[in-house]
């Protein structure tokens, strides 16, 4: 059998060079190597549940008067998109199972790109020649954040109404062009009907479609570069040591595949997750609270609600308040990582390709400054409950916004200046890990 | 040895056991009309059994290396690079030649770019005034969502109330907050303004625009869910804390011959967030 397909396959594409040398090509074993995977996997379950959410959603606003399943909102009027989500979620078989599984994935995935970054940054696996991957793959997480908060906000509920306003107001404070662009975007001034549906082509169609694209791209380049590997007996910048793709490493894909895919069903079945039906059908004049977004939007809202009451006005002219933490701060964050393997590369003066990673350890400066980077974005994440805490610690909310502000200007640097000094101090020492630092590796100056 | 293989063994047919077990539950829920967290833990079984059979099969049932591949360090690398360099630089030697042509094509191009802007136009109105004014006008009576006019009894002191112009209860920028100020209070704003201490402000937050949503009667405070904007009802609802930096605008009341409320007129300026050419109204 195996033989009559080989045969037949290749008589006609001429395909055998190339899967024996596939089906041999070695992979690195480690299982942050896994990570990437793992958004992998997520963006195949979020398409295997989306086209069957599609195939029920309704992206119309027109009104109508809810009577379904859902008692507490008969009578309510709706939108058809609002009471498509509740049809499916109380109607349709599986249907809430599905919704909560696509929900679940999207977070895990973006989570799952975000500490992949983190350990391709940690490792130095940006170096060249695998500088067009982090730029490819920074795409991709920019990619995931917009797909989420745009199937987030189909829905049309209370809760992602209120996003979208936020972001409406952000695009708004643009400079010059905000004005025509929020126009453009939505359909018109705040609500704008046409925005359900255009979000709706944005996160079945464009986005997804360039992410297989990218992705596609970014495993092509993995395979073409094959994949780094720690510094390890036997392991050199000529060698990849690991198991080969067939049988071994395929089957343990697979598995991470049905594994990840596991987690997510029982996540959707077991853990309610976004309960539009709670939160009511947008309307313009309402608000829930409190408001928080998905995870992954945390440190927006953080900056918008920790940006001191400033902005510049002159000649009639302004640049409103939200433009600095939600337009100038990403516009910073994601350029600085977008450029960060050229800089560093201009800063140490490093141009040769890698193929061995290197430990937190090997680079303390590179790892103190993305600590501190971790710890500015962790504080921002944090303050976006700032009211949720003022209600459970019975403190003012203002209170916990200002020491947000003091946390935010004084735990990055001091997060980095540890870390610097750790990482130096297992440099010396070559202890194994932190746990088996001599602290007297802590108090001695470096001496270089 | 022969014993741990087949400990192995047993142990991936379980779990492939387990995962068919749960798929024929899965069925059988479904037949039954759907059970959510029953299709969830199930499920999560169907396709956990498979993992786990894959990973133990992986692992004690499968080559493991480690395996050695070598990485090539390419040597011809220069001689390629200069042959594609060569062969790009010779099939670029007639089109350089004609230059003018050259740079007809790319004027071309550039006013195509221009011209495909152009339908991006058809996504949206021009903003135009849209944002500087709302659906109040003078005389405009004031109204709850539902569309019911308001009188000065029927909102009873420190009571609040989101209205609308009457017949506009479906404009977003003009919706507004009607806020009953005790007599002892210096209500903000003109005189003329503040019927029998009815005050009313938009509410349209002006940081990120979300609605005002909290009143505390006690402070004769709003407060902003979104970003802990706080405004100051008696101080012309400037802002006190959070990253607001504008008071919300004042809509001017009175009331009218009938006995209910309405507006004198638009607010003065414009409502809701900030953008760039807010402060030229012309």
């Amino acid at each position: 059998m195996i033989k009559r397909l080989t045969q037949w396959i290749d008589d006609r594409l001429g395909a055998s060079s190339f899967a024996k040398q596939a089906l041999n090509k070695v992979f690195p074993d480690h299982w942050s190597f896994l990570l990437g995977e793992l958004a992998l996997y997520c963006f195949l379950i979020l398409v295997l549940t989306g086209v069957f959410l599609s195939f029920f959603f309704d992206p119309s606003v027109s009104e109508s008067v809810y009577r379904g399943e859902y008692e507490p909102l008969n009578g309510v009027h709706v939108s058809n998109a609002y009471k498509s989500v509740l049809d499916l979620s109380f109607e349709v078989r599986a249907g809430l199972v599905m919704r909560q599984m696509h929900h679940w994935a999207a977070l895990i995935f973006i989570a799952a790109m975000f500490v992949h970054m983190l350990r391709i940054f940690f490792t130095g696996a940006f170096r060249r020649p695998r500088e067009i991957n982090w730029l490819i793959g920074l795409t991709l997480l920019i990619l995931g954040l917009l797909n989420g908060f745009s199937g987030y906000s189909l829905p049309d509920d209370l809760l992602s109404g209120t996003g979208l306003r936020i972001a409406y107001s952000v695009v708004l404070s643009i400079p010059v062009i905000g004005t025509w662009m929020a126009f453009l975007v939505f359909g018109g001034e705040f609500p704008a009907e046409q925005i359900i549906e255009r979000l709706f082509v944005v996160h079945i169609f464009i986005v997804p479609v360039a992410i297989a694209g990218l992705m596609t791209a970014h495993l092509a380049i993995v395979w073409r570069q094959k994949h780094t590997q720690f510094p390890g007996p036997g392991r050199t910048e000529g060698n990849v040591v690991g198991e080969k793709l067939w049988p071994t490493y395929m089957t343990k894909s697979m598995a991470l595949f049905f594994g990840v895919s596991a987690v997510v069903a029982i996540l959707g079945g077991l853990v309610q997750i976004n309960p539009v039906w709670l939160y009511g059908p947008f309307r313009a004049e309402q608000i829930p609270s409190p408001a928080q977004p998905d995870w992954y939007l945390g440190w927006l809202e953080g900056a918008l609600r920790l940006f001191p009451p400033w902005e510049i006005r002159a000649f009639g002219f302004e640049l409103p308040n939200p433009f600095y933490p939600a337009i100038l701060l990403p516009g910073i964050t994601f350029n600085l990582l977008y450029l960060w393997p050229f800089l560093e590369a201009k800063l140490t003066g490093d141009r040769e390709p890698h193929h061995l990673l290197e430990r937190a350890r090997d680079h303390p400066v590179r790892t103190a400054l993305g600590i501190a980077g971790l710890a500015f974005y962790l504080v921002l994440f944090a303050a976006a409950s700032n009211d949720l805490l003022s209600k459970w610690l019975k403190i003012p909310v203002e209170s916990i916004t200002n020491a947000y502000r003091v946390l935010l200007l004084v735990f990055p640097p001091v997060a980095g200046l540890i870390t610097y000094r750790l990482m130096d101090a297992l440099r010396r020492t070559g202890a194994e890990g932190l746990m088996h630092l001599p602290l007297s590796a802590l108090t001695r100056r470096t001496q270089e | 040895m022969e014993n741990q293989g087949e400990r192995s063994i047993r142990w991936i047919a379980t779990a492939f056991g387990v995962s068919i077990v749960a798929s024929l539950g899965l069925a059988v829920v479904y037949l039954l009309g759907g059970q959510p967290q029953a299709e969830g833990a199930l499920l999560g079984a169907a396709l956990g059994g498979i993992s786990v059979g894959l990973v133990l099969w992986a692992k004690h049932l499968m080559p493991g290396g480690p395996e050695v591949q070598e990485r090539e360090i390419r040597p011809e690398v220069a001689e390629a690079q200069a042959e594609v360099e060569e062969t790009l630089q010779a099939g670029a030697e007639p089109i350089e030649r004609r230059t003018f042509l050259a740079k007809m094509l790319g004027a071309a191009f550039a006013a195509f770019g221009i011209a495909l802007l152009f339908p991006i136009r058809s996504l949206g109105g021009a903003p135009g005034r849209a944002l500087f004014r709302t659906a109040w006008r003078p005389g405009s009576r004031v109204v709850r969502a539902d569309g019911s006019p308001v009188r000065p009894e029927e909102l009873a002191v420190d009571g609040i109330l989101t209205v609308f112009p009457e017949t506009h209860t479906e404009a977003a920028d003009s919706q507004t907050l009607l806020i009953h100020l005790p007599e002892d209070v210096q209500p903000p704003g003109p005189p003329g303004w503040v019927p029998e201490g009815f005050v009313a402000f938009s509410k349209i937050c002006t940081h990120a625009g979300c609605p005002v949503g909290l009143y505390e009667a006690e402070s004769k405070k709003l407060f902003c869910p979104c970003h802990q904007s706080v405004f100051d009802v008696v101080d012309g609802a400037k802002p006190t804390e959070g990253p607001a930096t504008r008071p919300l605008p004042q809509l001017p009341l009175s009331i009218d011959d009938s006995g209910f409320l309405v507006a004198q007129g638009d607010f003065e300026e414009p409502v809701g967030p900030g953008f760039w050419n807010r402060g030229r109204d012309d």
